[in-house]
């Protein structure tokens, strides 16, 4: 009964709007205006100049007013080195466009309607200007010049290589969650084979390989100690996804068959970051941000940042795989005879995480 | 070409032709359906575009249902959805899937067949009087192989397993495995198929485009004296030419990958609890296949909204296109360096650093031409007569939305800026204005502004205002919020953010968005109605509507297959004279010989008299 009641108001509405679009042009045909050049009538030009410059003024000062009441909800809470250096370059260059935006819009919209149609007046024949045509083709290069120094600048640091002593963390993408090894006391992450893995051994570890047997896998949550350089080692066993931190300004896709890493310094633990914000609630998360299939949304991890100590004592509680799993490790054992050709793997493995 | 040997009556030009005078042999196919008639084929692409437009806009309204309201349910939506709701829920891969066949609709079936196919097909021979394209046969097999990609396209839509649900960029391995996600079962098979057929279509129309303009210009009609929009099309169209063919070889690969178990893009995969034999393969070659076609393809849906649009102010301003030569240098511009941009797609894949930087600097000089363009535009606009018709009207929308998304390019193509921006809705709103919504404008204007010349008819001038204001509204109220939600850092492609507490806010935001969405939508409604009800109630038209320079506005009302019914006109002078000083009215067509406007010569015109 509803639905044939809507039916039947939206038909009425659709009824009255054509009516009233009939009368409109009875109207114009009446008063003589559709035998004027079109786009030449006084009173559509009038109305339509008129909302062009409302458009630019109204317009505007919501612009203004919605980017300012969504500042604070905008900017994600930072807690990166190389953080600082994009956000400062972004809001640079947004104050730079911003500026080119303010000026060509006003101009466009002030032109069109002071410039709008008078019957007495002429347009002003001016079909170039090699001059003024030089100089705005250099300005926009020399602001591009600066914005390209200055993307180069903090680009190269950021992609240079990781510092030595830097905190080696593999992540690893799967369908639908995120999976991560630490390498233990070692400081080296045992290789890994596709054909390994299984429902227990999920990074088809090797454990053949002695690095392999203290490697720590999928602790409840990455923790990562604050000020020191992390890098992330990154691959994916499916389909590619993306690591994205947000807080830390970090994001590096995950490929199978072609490893990729990412390295940054933390600069606020997870606690230091809660009473700033003074949430108590506050969690780093990890997201990933490449279409990877149903589950794309939901692929959550949490990330804590702790203070040095902390982050040692945490690490210390962890146990490594092999020891929780003894018997996935056993099965090693007896190929022992293979040592020889896991180690050629092994130095190819280096080479391409190198790359 | 079969259409030169019309029957000539060099009498009266200037008079009605009904079709049957010349052509009476030809039956209602022959006519409407298997035309070889640039004219008919190009409303066919016309046509073709507006269904697809409201599908690919349908979607869109579908998804934004659920990013507004990610808690609702929408048993409502059963009855058309069947399957893909459950308890009032939509399934996350249906909504994948209507993501991925949006932005394949609206980047390809609209903004490349609808526009290209539409305005090149329709413009080229008319502008630089031609009797026809090069070859109508080719052209009408352009239109014919491009229906039938449609047809598959369209029927994947229906599949049990839904369509290609990989987003519209389908990087494999995603793509190629069909364990990975439903839609890259048989609707990834129909996607790769429709495009296929898609691109040999595009080459087919983009070898007869280039042809066209090449060697069938009229008498007088020299490169520097054809219109923009004529520059526009015939750089498309070597853009489609040069880039659609690396789209085809990176899709056929993908096939092989899919169906004969080669390993070009696959390698250490395990899935589905199996580890796949695949290996040697590299996921990211697929990626610098397609962003070779898939950069080149954002200019070949811009290009041509730039040509119209720039034809368009001229006219309504009743001024000379400021800096007709620097228009074409950075259409040429743009056309070269967006064929060395690709990769500012890919700054974060683990690509080699040092080729962000490449391409880095490549990319942000594109914004150097484009802001000439938009300079341009602003001084044709200056002391000019601006005359309001809804074309026009769109022309303003255009260059206000290409300057607020083409701006926020410059921060995108900053590899260090791109870090954290990349794939989040930042980019979503960065490319719908600069490419979806001022390319949408583009074309609007064009269909204002030719309908009088494509069916003898008016459109509703005043029904197209109010089209315009309500779309254009909603544009801005769309996307200028969206930006905020990106600078958020929330991912595209997503079924929800209510699962991490870093995008847990903007959750109003997101339902003003989906608001604004939805009444833009709405709006184009209006358009429909006075579009279908103009071809044939709308007023007739006059010859020359516009007070219009360029060639189409000489040939009748009506132009017949041939377009010209006596000779075709030479061409004297460069179509934009208007309000030259000393001439007797504010503009001067292209066939108007100096001899006949002493008054109003420039010194240099003299000659030439």
């Amino acid at each position: 009964m509803i639905t044939i009641a809507i039916g039947l108001s939206i038909l009425l509405l659709l009824v009255v709007l054509f009516l009233l679009f009939r009368i409109g042009t009875l109207a114009s045909i009446f008063r003589g205006s559709s035998q004027q050049a079109a786009g030449t009538t006084k009173t559509s030009n009038k109305v339509n100049s008129l909302l062009l410059l409302l458009f630019l003024i109204i317009g505007g000062i919501a612009f203004a007013w919605s980017f300012a009441d969504s500042w604070d909800e905008m900017n994600q809470p930072l807690a990166s080195v190389h953080g600082e250096w994009t956000d400062e370059l972004f809001w640079t260059t947004m104050i730079i466009i911003g500026i080119v935006f303010l000026i060509t819009q006003v101009l466009l919209f002030w032109y069109s309607y002071k410039y709008q149609h008078k019957d007495d007046k002429r347009a002003y024949y001016y079909p170039h200007n090699n001059k003024l045509e030089v100089i705005w083709t250099m300005i926009p290069a020399v602001v591009m010049a600066i914005l390209v120094f200055a993307g180069w600048k903090t680009w190269a640091n950021i992609t240079s290589a990781a510092p030595a002593d830097a905190v080696v963390v593999e992540v690893m993408g799967k369908q639908f969650n995120w999976m991560v090894r630490y390498p233990g006391a070692d400081g080296k992450l045992g290789i890994t084979k596709t054909s390994l893995i299984d429902a227990t051994n999920e990074f088809g570890i090797d454990f053949s390989d002695p690095n392999a047997m203290d490697d720590i896998v999928n602790p409840l949550e990455l923790h990562i100690p604050k000020g020191k350089a992390i890098l992330f080692k990154i691959r994916s066993r499916d389909v590619i996804h993306s690591v994205f931190l947000p807080h830390f300004r970090q994001k590096m896709d995950a490929v199978p068959g072609m490893p990729t890493k990412f390295w940054f310094v933390p600069t606020k633990t997870t606690a230091e970051m809660q009473s700033e914000l003074g949430n108590p609630d506050f969690k780093y998360e990890m997201a990933c941000t490449e279409i990877c299939g149903r589950g794309h949304f939901a692929m959550r991890y949490v990330v804590v940042v702790d203070e040095q100590e902390e982050y040692e004592e945490w690490l210390a509680k962890q146990s490594a795989f092999a020891d929780q799993n003894p018997n996935v490790v056993a099965k090693f054992q007896t190929k022992g005879a293979e040592e020889p050709a896991t180690r050629m793997n092994q130095a190819a493995e280096d080479q391409k995480t190198e790359l | 070409m079969s259409s030169t040997d019309i029957a000539i009556n060099k009498t009266d030009m200037h008079h009605d032709h009904e079709e049957h005078d010349h052509h009476h042999d030809q039956n209602f196919f022959e006519k409407y359906i298997f035309s070889q008639d640039h004219k008919v084929i190009a409303k066919q692409f016309l046509f073709m575009g507006i269904i697809w437009a409201f599908i690919g806009g349908f979607l869109s309204v579908l998804f934004r249902l659920q990013l507004g309201w990610p808690e609702a349910t929408f048993t409502f939506l059963e009855p058309i959805l069947g399957g893909w709701v459950t308890n009032g829920k939509l399934d996350p891969e249906f909504y994948l899937a209507m993501v991925t066949m949006h932005g394949t609709i609206m980047v390809f079936f609209v903004l490349t067949a609808g526009l290209s196919g539409t305005f090149s097909n329709f413009l080229i021979p008319l502008q630089v009087g031609a009797r026809d394209m090069a070859s109508g046969f080719m052209n009408m097999l352009s239109f014919w192989i491009f229906f039938l990609a449609s047809i598959i396209m369209f029927w994947s839509l229906f599949l049990e397993n839904g369509p290609a649900g990989g987003g519209w960029t389908i990087y494999p391995p995603l793509s190629a495995l069909p364990q990975a996600i439903k839609g890259s079962g048989t609707g990834m098979t129909m996607w790769l198929i429709a495009m296929a057929l898609f691109i040999v279509s595009q080459l087919l129309g983009g070898v007869n485009y280039i042809a066209t303009v090449i060697n069938l210009r009229t008498k007088g009609m020299s490169m520097t004296k054809l219109p923009l929009t004529i520059w526009a099309f015939t750089l498309t169209a070597v853009l489609g030419l040069l880039s659609f063919p690396v789209l085809f070889s990176a899709a056929l690969l993908l096939i092989f990958d899919r169906s004969f178990g080669t390993s070009f893009y696959l390698s250490d995969i395990y899935i589905a609890g199996e580890a796949l034999s695949n290996t040697g393969g590299s996921a990211i070659l697929f990626q610098h296949l397609f962003w070779f076609l898939g950069h080149p393809e954002v200019y070949i849906v811009i290009l041509p909204a730039f040509g119209i649009v720039s034809e368009v102010i001229a006219t309504n301003s009743r001024k000379p296109i400021f800096g007709y030569r620097a228009m074409i240098g950075s259409l040429l511009g743009i056309s070269v360096l967006s064929f060395v941009v690709w990769a500012h797609h890919m700054f974060v894949t683990g690509m080699n650093p040092f080729l962000g930087s490449v391409f880095m600097f490549l990319t942000l000089i594109i914004a150097v031409p484009s802001a000439v363009k938009v300079f341009n535009w602003l001084a044709t606009l200056w002391r000019g007569n601006i005359r309001f018709t809804a074309a026009m009207m769109f022309a303003i929308g255009f260059v206000s939305l290409f300057i607020s998304g083409g701006l926020t390019g410059i921060i995108l193509g900053n590899s260090a800026l791109d870090i954290q921006l990349h794939d989040t809705y930042f980019v979503v709103a960065h490319f719908h204005l600069v490419m979806g919504a001022a390319a949408f404008f583009g074309m609007f204007c064009g269909v204002y502004h030719w309908f009088p010349k494509m069916f003898g008819r008016m459109m509703d001038e005043k029904l197209g205002y109010v089209h315009f204001w309500l779309t254009f509204i909603a544009v801005y109220l769309v996307f200028m919020p969206m930006h905020y939600v990106g600078i958020a850092g929330f991912p595209r492609r997503y079924y929800n953010w209510t699962g991490f507490e870093a995008f847990n806010m903007f959750t109003d935001l997101n339902t003003f968005i989906s608001i604004a969405a939805i009444f833009g939508f709405t709006a184009q409604f209006i358009f429909l109605f006075n579009f279908i009800y103009s071809i044939f109630k709308g007023r007739r038209a006059t010859q020359n509507p516009w007070h219009s320079n360029t060639l189409e506005w000489t040939t009748p009302v009506n132009p017949g297959h041939g377009n010209w019914p006596g000779e075709i006109p030479a061409v004297y002078r460069w179509p934009y004279d208007y309000s030259k000083p000393g001439a007797e009215q504010d503009f001067i067509p292209q066939t108007v010989p100096f001899s006949e406007t002493q008054s109003s010569n420039l010194p240099q015109e003299r000659v030439l008299e």
